[in-house]
């Protein structure tokens, strides 16, 4: 008998139907992946097991546990799930109570299940299970990094001892070597324990790693399930050989103007933000950016990499001009500037390409408006003239003029990520920034987003500065590497003999912390 | 438009203030009596179809007395508003655009502001130049500055963090126009709905100051004056406070829920339902 | 300049960062920063409000001399008045004067009533706190659970009752729910005095029976109120993912949203009742006409008709007074609460 059978599940969101007919099947002690992008119905699967769904969701099908169906009762349904089943969320920022320790938090789940020993010994135990010291157990949770919660939620999910991990993208939110030590520990807990993961995740590499059987979930069904060394090398189904393609980054080679002389050089450039205090007496500074020197040639992509927090967004803000630098300057051409005191003059040769899709539009100004706003640094520019660059930059990043006249919400992620390049080439700027320019995008899209950068270089003669915490997408597009920690640049090199040979510590955590690929 | 007109709560309170409204506004063209007219002889008449209301105790025709009240006390809350917002938003909106010192006394400018409830404002204006409408209007929108100055600030802040804003700033808007062109659109709904309500507590707020007498001054009149005037009679005819405090009940009430009807409808939250479930 | 603040999460504090640095001490000690800063925003808030104030009031025309000695005075008696009020100093001189002499207790003489301004007060206030205190706790004791239980029934009748009524108690002036109360309590079943009070002194039970009727009448609204944001907060909370996290643990639905729901919900009604309370005392002032209590308000409403401006001076600067101190420990008490509030800076 299955530790757990889900046979013909759906869940109906009034005549939506946001899973349909998903079965499967995990045995005690094996790790099972779910695949799937935004919207798949792989988190709504998950909450539907631990009976947890959201209100107004109606649920069909059956889900056993050692045979035995869901209890009907609330309370004995959410007793049964603390004794049996673990859950880790995505989400480590919101996912613990602000207001209390972490101790505390860790101690209920434990009391709620009773008999299981007492707190003032299961704690500490727990804590040094997951790798974290007593005192983070005496800290609330924001005093704790991304990380660190994360792994405070697993040794709350182990609190009861149960026979079932169900982690829901468990990493996507930190950073490349936290995300390898969580998954590490997920992994060396769940052999410890002799327990079973049902792992839930957009990245092929994570499932990869962490579990033997996978499902594809798309738009609600299971498309494909089976060993996960089989479906990664022989995806069966179309929509899984695309995930698969995508997910190792594969840009063409194209004919690209050869580098040239140096466009951009920055120059000792530091960011100091003040921080706390009062009036009279002030807190140590935070030092974002500590002395930084590079330069850029014309038609170059370099790469700036590092972990969370390393400085390198506000570095990319600085010579965007967005932020101003406390010391140091940047010289473009024949001009030196300090960040925000970029000329005018000087801005349409500049531009930078955000994160996240969604927040770079307003939703209240229509495409046009957002895209052609950069235009207002070329005010000699005839009306007609605009017009036709706006044409011009919008049919570059392979979309219709005829969506000038929509709002962004009518899009998704990867069509507005296009417009956004669109917006940063209208002003045909010699320097392209790229601030995680795909990170925020499913899977699929990634790797056309990264094609259409690598087309627009070799067509334009593009400038790139990408600023990235992804080694697989830099080695894939750039042609220098920088890797940044603590504000400061520590290493440089071609991504080849970066990636082969790393030097310095954190290049080598970071190499290290890559995931294989899959396939 | 049409996807606001689908919530029931906001048609009904919408259609309900604006039937007060026209009465109001009615009132100021055509009541049926003059409400300057003092008829000792007719006082305390029931209800009738001379006097549809009845009269009350100068024998003045409730029912013109209450059409006018009505209209008093949307002008003084409308007003205060138009004070609160004209002077509350952009300050609030340059706040979060220019931040630092700016943002700072901005801050402690709403933070003193807030120590002067519209009670201590309007005895302050009444002693310096006695009582009257303007008091009522005057005191309430200085209340409403620093409501509405908060209430855009915060929502700018939000909007400001977002990428579209950084997009400006590199396309070469100055802060003005960055919170003219990004800000102001998008904090505009929480705006409107802040609007009701402090529509909703002017008009309460107006009611009050008119009756301890800081506030409208006869032969004009207001809903809270004329509670005033019955104060002294209400035990014996408990009808003279009935009315006009019933009127304000009611047109409370029907802001009120046409705002929350608006907060429904334009609350993001609640469109989207609640958005990590479904990721 | 383009506003880009730090990574907080990063910067506030470092793993075992600033705090291990600090030890035991270090939250305490943060706590006592925090209030110290607070409590120097307050005395530089009345400082501008007694300002603004002395210098509105200075602004009228008028001169009290003449006033107290009427228009039939001569001249020289009036500027001998004036001498000896202190009314020829400079304007900054009187207004350090008046400042200094509040802070050792001196409030000025009503030069109407005869008396020291801050024993009228003070005589006053013996009705205006206990009332707005009855209200208050009047209005928690009754809103409170009421928003909780509606948030826990959302959408089914109880919600819906408890709405409608909260709903029609926040459209109810305070004065006119009074007349109201007056005419059931007091005229139909002749239970509670119709007005009036009998100092405490002279016979507390008769006080405190005087004040019933009132505080309802304050209580109603702001109890509809606190209602309505506790309902909504509880509501907001609910979605949180800790709660997902909480149930995930193995309590249930209700037992989540009690354990950690509850105070995490209370934080914006924390807020919201400091501003009550502030504008409760401001509310008295209009209830106290109803039941022809001897408030503050009526103290001021004498002092304006009769163009005491020392009176008025003075009874404000006290409104002032109560509703920033209440602001200050409605901070403190949310810094005490949310240990993240302690941590962050200014503003």
């Amino acid at each position: 008998m299955s530790l757990l059978d889900v046979s013909g599940l759906s869940v109906r969101f009034g005549n939506t139907e946001a899973v349909s007919d998903v079965s499967f099947t995990l045995q005690r002690g094996e790790r099972f992946g779910i695949i799937g992008e935004s919207g798949s119905g792989k988190t709504l699967t998950a909450l539907a097991v631990t009976g947890l769904l959201p209100d107004g969701a109606a649920m069909g099908g059956a889900i056993t546990l050692d045979g035995a169906p869901q209890p009907q009762q609330e309370r004995a349904m959410a007793r049964l799930r603390g004794k049996r089943i673990g859950m880790v969320f995505q989400e480590p920022m919101t996912a613990l109570n602000p207001l209390m320790r972490v101790t505390d938090q860790i101690e209920e789940a434990i009391r709620l299940n009773e008999a299981r020993g007492a707190p003032e010994i299961e704690v500490p135990n727990l804590l040094h299970e997951v790798g974290l010291e007593q005192r983070h157990g005496d800290r609330f949770p924001h005093q704790l990094s991304g990380g660190q919660r994360q792994r405070v939620m697993i040794a709350m999910a182990l609190a009861g001892r149960p026979d079932i991990l169900i982690a829901d993208e468990p990493t996507s939110a930190l950073d490349l070597i936290t995300q390898r030590k969580v998954l590490d520990l997920i992994a060396a807990i769940c052999a410890q324990r002799h327990m079973a993961l049902l792992f839930i995740s957009h990245d092929l590499k994570a499932v990869g790693a962490l579990c033997t059987r996978v499902a594809v979930m798309h738009r609600g069904k299971l498309v494909e399930t089976g060993l996960a060394t089989s479906v990664f090398s022989a995806p069966k189904q179309p929509y899984t050989q695309k995930l698969v393609a995508a997910s190792r980054f594969d840009v063409l080679p194209l004919s690209r103007p050869p580098i040239g002389d140096t466009l951009l050089e920055v120059d000792g450039i530091t960011r100091d933000y003040r921080q706390g205090g009062m009036l009279f007496w002030a807190d140590k500074p935070l030092r974002a950016v500590d002395n930084v020197h590079f330069s850029i040639a014309r038609s170059e992509c370099l790469a700036l990499v590092g972990p969370s927090g390393c400085g390198k967004t506000t570095l990319a803000k600085i010579i965007a001009g967005l932020d101003r630098a406390t010391s140091g300057a940047v010289r473009l051409g024949g001009t030196t500037y300090h960040g925000s005191d970029l000329p005018k003059s000087l801005r349409r040769d500049m531009s930078l390409v955000f994160q996240d899709p969604f927040g770079s539009f307003n939703p209240r100004l229509t495409i046009a408006d957002s895209v052609g706003e950069p235009l207002r640094l070329e005010p000699e520019l005839s009306s007609e003239t605009k017009r036709a660059r706006l044409v011009e930059a919008v049919e570059a990043v392979g979309l219709d003029a005829g969506m000038l006249t929509r709002y962004p919400h009518e899009f998704s992620g990867g069509q507005r990520q296009r417009l956004a390049i669109a917006r940063a080439l209208v002003t045909r700027p010699k320097l392209v920034v790229l601030d995680e320019p795909v990170s925020a995008l499913d899977v699929s899209v990634r790797g056309e987003v990264l094609s259409l950068l690598a087309r627009l270089q070799a067509d334009f003669g593009l400038t790139y500065l990408i600023i990235s915490h992804d080694l697989d997408m830099v080695r894939a597009i750039a042609d220098r590497v920088l890797v940044m920690e603590a504000g400061r640049i520590v290493e440089e090199g071609k991504p080849g003999d970066i990636f082969a040979r790393p030097q310095h510590r954190l290049t080598r955590d970071l190499v290290a912390a890559r995931l294989p690929e899959v396939g | 438009m049409r996807r606001l007109l689908s919530h029931p709560s906001l048609v009904i309170g919408l259609a309900a203030t604006v039937i007060f409204l026209v009465i109001g506004l009615l009132s100021l063209v055509w009541t049926p009596y003059p409400i300057e007219q003092i008829d000792i002889g007719r006082r305390f008449l029931e209800p009738s179809a001379q006097h549809w209301l009845g009269t009350d105790n100068l024998g003045r025709d409730l029912a013109s007395l209450v059409m006018s009240g009505i209209w008093t006390s949307f002008l003084v809350a409308t007003v205060a508003v138009a004070i609160g917002v004209g002077v509350g938003v952009p300050l609030g909106l340059a706040a979060a655009a220019w931040g630092g010192a700016v943002e700072w006394l901005v801050l402690r400018l709403t933070d003193f502001v807030f120590a002067f409830p519209a009670v201590i404002v309007a005895i302050l204006i009444t002693t310096l130049i006695g009582p009257g409408a303007v008091n009522a209007i005057v005191a309430i929108g200085i209340f409403n500055i620093p409501v509405f100055a908060r209430v855009a600030r915060g929502g700018a802040l939000s909007i400001a963090t977002l990428d579209f804003v950084a997009a400006g700033r590199l396309a070469g808007l100055g802060n003005a126009m960055i919170a003219y062109r990004h800000l102001l659109p998008n904090v505009m709904s929480l705006i409107i709905v802040q609007g009701t309500t402090q529509m909703s507590l002017g008009i309460l707020a107006e009611a009050g100051l008119s009756y301890i007498g800081l506030g409208t001054q006869p032969p004009a009149t207001s809903l809270g004056l004329m509670l005033d005037e019955a104060q002294g009679v209400f035990l014996i005819h408990p009808w003279l406070t009935l009315v006009p405090g019933l009127s304000i009940v009611l047109i409370v009430i029907a802001i009120n829920i046409a705002g929350d009807g608006l907060r429904d409808a334009i609350d993001p939250r609640l469109r989207q339902g609640n958005p990590n479930v479904l990721a | 300049m383009a506003q880009f603040r730090p990574p907080t999460e990063q910067a506030s504090l470092p793993p075992g960062g600033r705090e291990s640095g600090w030890g035991w001490f270090g939250p305490n000690l943060r706590m006592i920063l925090f209030t110290l800063r607070r409590l120097l925003g307050f005395a530089v808030t009345l400082l501008v409000a007694a300002l603004v104030i002395f210098w509105l009031l200075d602004l009228l025309p008028g001169d009290p001399a003449q006033f107290i000695l009427g228009i039939n005075a001569t001249p020289e008696s009036v500027a001998r008045l004036r001498g000896q009020m202190g009314l020829d100093a400079p304007a900054h001189e009187r207004f350090i004067g008046w400042v200094l002499g509040m802070l050792q207790g001196d409030f000025g003489t009503s030069y109407t009533q005869r008396a020291p301004v801050a024993e009228l007060i003070w005589g006053r206030l013996g009705v205006t706190l206990p009332l707005s205190i009855f209200a208050m706790v009047i209005s928690m004791a009754v809103g409170l659970p009421l928003g909780i239980l509606a948030a826990r029934r959302r959408g089914k009748a109880l919600d819906t009752i408890i709405m409608v009524t909260a709903q029609t108690g926040v459209a109810m002036p305070n004065f006119w729910f009074g007349m109201l109360l007056t005419l059931l309590f007091a005229v139909t079943l002749r239970w509670l005095p119709p007005g009036g009070f009998t100092p405490w002194d002279e016979d507390g039970g008769a006080a405190f029976r005087g004040l019933i009727l009132p505080s309802l009448a304050l209580a109603l609204p702001q109890a509809s109120i606190l209602a309505r944001v506790m309902r909504t907060a509880l509501v907001d909370v609910t979605g949180q993912d800790y709660i997902r996290t909480a149930r995930a643990k193995g309590l249930t639905m209700g037992e989540a949203v009690w354990r950690h729901g509850v105070r995490n919900a209370l934080l914006p009604v924390l807020t919201i009742l400091g501003l009550q309370f502030a504008y409760l005392v401001a509310g008295t002032i209009i209830v106290e006409n109803v039941f022809y209590l001897p408030g503050l308000g009526r103290l001021i409403y004498t002092a304006i008709s009769e163009r005491d401006l020392i009176l008025v001076r003075g009874a404000t600067i006290i409104l002032i007074v109560t509703v920033t101190a209440t602001m200050l420990l409605t901070d403190i008490a949310y810094a005490l609460v949310d240990p993240r509030l302690r941590e962050r800076s200014i503003p």
